[in-house]
């Protein structure tokens, strides 16, 4: 028998019972779907992120206090442990060649008031040098000097997002804001950035000098009894500089810091590479989670065609019988129901492909904590999903159609 | 043609072991028109079956045209049901979504070959249903169903044709005009045989076979 007849039975019995197939297809329309939309939706995740960090430039270095031995990833841990870097350290690194911009950085949350308005933020303590380090400047007024540093002066500069908040379209610059019932002056404002990391928006951010924030704002001392500094972030001219910096980096704090040789790091050097890997492994795992997710829902859908086709044999026995005694093999009966089965996942797979399209282009039109997902519906998604529903069509087709196959044809004939 | 030697077929119920032939020994010619009659489960049925390679017997042998059938494939068995046999039930066993010419062109579908519109439709005016041939077996009366079982019977042009109780869904009239169709076709040469229990029936045939307990009693 010709593959064309074959696939002209197929159709007109997968017409013949419009409601069932259709109700087998939403199984595998919803499980491909699923697959298409929580997979692209992760890839806009991760892509986002990227181009966040891209933002911030690949440049950037950042050095944390860390525990001997407790090297790497693991000391970028605010709070948990002394710190042990101070001012005098990021003063130290301000003379390493390749190196643009050196600024201590200290973090917190607070909530910022003015008038009725409050907003939760992240405020940071730096010098001024925080600009060119984060690659993110004043729109109107200007950012805090050297000498407010110095003098330990109550003012701040607002992420766009924190001065439209408190302020709407009123100018921000010269107003006052209460940071811990402290009063501060608005000096300065951010121009609008976009992005966040981890669904926190960089226009979200307050910024105050460093010295300020240590000694009003959230005071915390290293283990000889210095005003301690979280972090120190550094530009870099160029990314083939990063090694070389970073051997600098440890050289001049080792020695500030008076470890002996065989004293290991009291410090971290974070790239921003790094930084931008461990988050891409965190949402990758997320994405294939998702993914798995998604699959189970495909599985059922393939257990649910499986559970029609054999409906369908048992059903159709004495057709089955009909078509042995005029001629036909197993080979075409197995045929027959196997095209049955691939045409019900392949029809649903490809409605599952342009829902979970539109569903994720759907998605992509909304905000969600700062940050737009551009979900991409990528081909090679598309085809792991079409792959894994024609490959369920078959595999829970196979053995219905096999049972149709072997059925002796007198038998067949007599059934029902 | 056929040389059946012995032949036994078994059928297991639980622990009982039935048997539906036993030992039957018969030989057929071409061209001759045979009856197979008995009570009912005196195994003719059974018979048919496994002269059509609808079924295999449990022992015994069976040669078509001196090839000894109980040792083919299921795939050469297909084909002989294809090429050699044409089959006529008492039930029509049409399918049911289908056009009669639709069904009629089935055995072409499994044979292969070309032209099977003409074919079918040839097959289908030999019976005298050319004009209802876009009808489905719901809208033709039981003894047009009949007759367009027996079109696809006929249209792969078979050695023999095999009716099982052919007139038993069917009124008098009908009943005899599918008979005078088997007849005709009789005379244009292929072999019939007809399973029945109605006796004016049998009268039709040139010989009559007994069965009794799955064994011959007459011949």
């Amino acid at each position: 028998m010709k593959f064309i007849e074959s696939l002209a039975i197929a159709i007109r019995s997968i017409f013949a019972n419009k409601l069932r197939s259709s109700l087998t297809m939403l199984g595998i329309i919803i499980g491909v779907g699923a697959v298409i939309t929580l997979m692209s939706v992760g890839r806009g995740a991760e892509a986002a992120i990227t181009s966040t960090f891209e933002q911030l430039g690949t440049n950037l270095l950042t050095v944390v206090s860390s525990s001997p031995g407790v090297g790497g990833m693991m000391g970028f841990q605010y709070g948990t442990m002394t710190p042990n870097l101070i001012l005098d350290d990021a003063k130290a690194l301000e003379g390493v060649p390749s190196v643009v911009a050196v600024a201590p950085i200290n973090e917190n949350i607070v909530e910022v008031t003015a008038g009725g308005e409050s907003k939760v933020s992240i405020i940071h303590g730096a010098s001024p040098a925080y600009q060119k380090v984060y690659n993110y400047f004043v729109a109107s007024g200007q950012f805090f000097s050297d000498k407010n540093v110095a003098s330990r002066d109550s003012v701040v500069v607002l992420g766009s997002g924190v001065a439209e908040d408190l302020f709407g379209s009123d100018e921000a610059v010269g107003q006052t804001v209460k940071i811990k019932g402290k009063r501060f002056t608005v000096v300065g404002v951010f121009e609008p950035k976009g992005g966040a990391i981890m669904g926190i928006s960089l226009d979200d951010v307050v910024v105050t000098p460093i010295t300020t924030f240590q000694t009003k704002l959230f005071t915390q001392r290293t283990a000889r009894g210095e005003d301690a500094v979280q972090s120190i972030a550094l530009q870099v001219a160029s990314a083939e500089a990063i090694d070389e910096v970073t051997g600098e980096i440890e050289t001049i704090l080792r020695r500030q810091h008076r470890l002996s040789a065989d004293e290991k790091n009291d410090f971290a050097v974070i790239s921003m590479e790094q930084m931008l890997g461990m988050l891409q492994q965190v949402t990758g795992i997320f994405t294939i989670v998702l993914g798995a997710i998604a699959s189970i829902s495909l599985l059922v859908g393939g257990i649910g065609i499986m559970n029609i086709m054999l409906v369908s044999v048992t059903e159709r026995t004495r057709e089955i019988g009909i078509r042995k005694a005029v001629g036909a093999k197993r080979r075409d009966i197995l045929i027959q129901f196997l095209l049955e089965a691939a045409m019900l996942s392949l029809v649903g797979g490809g409605i599952g492909i342009v829902g979970g399209g539109v569903l994720s282009f759907l998605i992509s039109q909304v905000e969600i904590g700062g940050i737009t997902i551009h979900s991409v519906v990528s081909p090679d998604i598309v085809i792991l999903a079409v792959s894994v529903s024609v490959f369920i069509g078959l595999a829970s087709g196979m053995y219905p159609a096999m049972r149709a196959a072997r059925l002796n044809p007198i038998d067949a004939l007599r059934y029902g | 043609m056929i040389e059946l030697e012995n032949i036994t077929k078994v059928y297991r119920m639980g622990k009982v072991e039935v048997y539906a032939l036993n030992g039957v020994s018969l030989s057929i010619k071409p061209g001759e028109m045979l009856a197979i009659v008995g009570a009912s489960g005196s195994g003719k049925s059974t018979l048919l079956h496994v002269i059509g390679c609808l079924d295999r017997p449990t022992s015994g042998r069976y040669l078509f045209d001196g090839v000894d059938v109980s040792r083919l494939s299921d795939n050469k068995l297909a084909e002989m049901r294809n090429k050699k046999f044409g089959f006529v039930f008492q039930e029509f066993n049409l399918l049911s979504r289908a056009t009669a010419l639709s069904n009629v062109e089935l055995p072409l579908i499994y044979g292969g070959g070309r032209h099977k519109h003409q074919k079918a439709m040839e097959a289908l005016e030999r019976v005298g249903l050319g004009p209802r041939a876009k009808h489905k077996p719901t809208e033709l009366s039981g003894g047009e169903q009949q007759r367009v079982a027996i079109a696809r019977a006929l249209v792969n042009n078979p050695a023999l044709i095999l009716a099982d109780e052919p007139t038993g869904n069917l009124d008098s009239v009908s009943a005899a005009e599918i008979i005078s169709i088997f007849r005709q076709l009789n005379r244009d040469g292929i072999t019939v045989i007809i399973v029945t229990h109605e006796v004016d029936i049998a009268a039709q045939a040139q010989r009559i076979i007994r069965l009794h307990d799955g064994e011959i009693l007459s011949r």
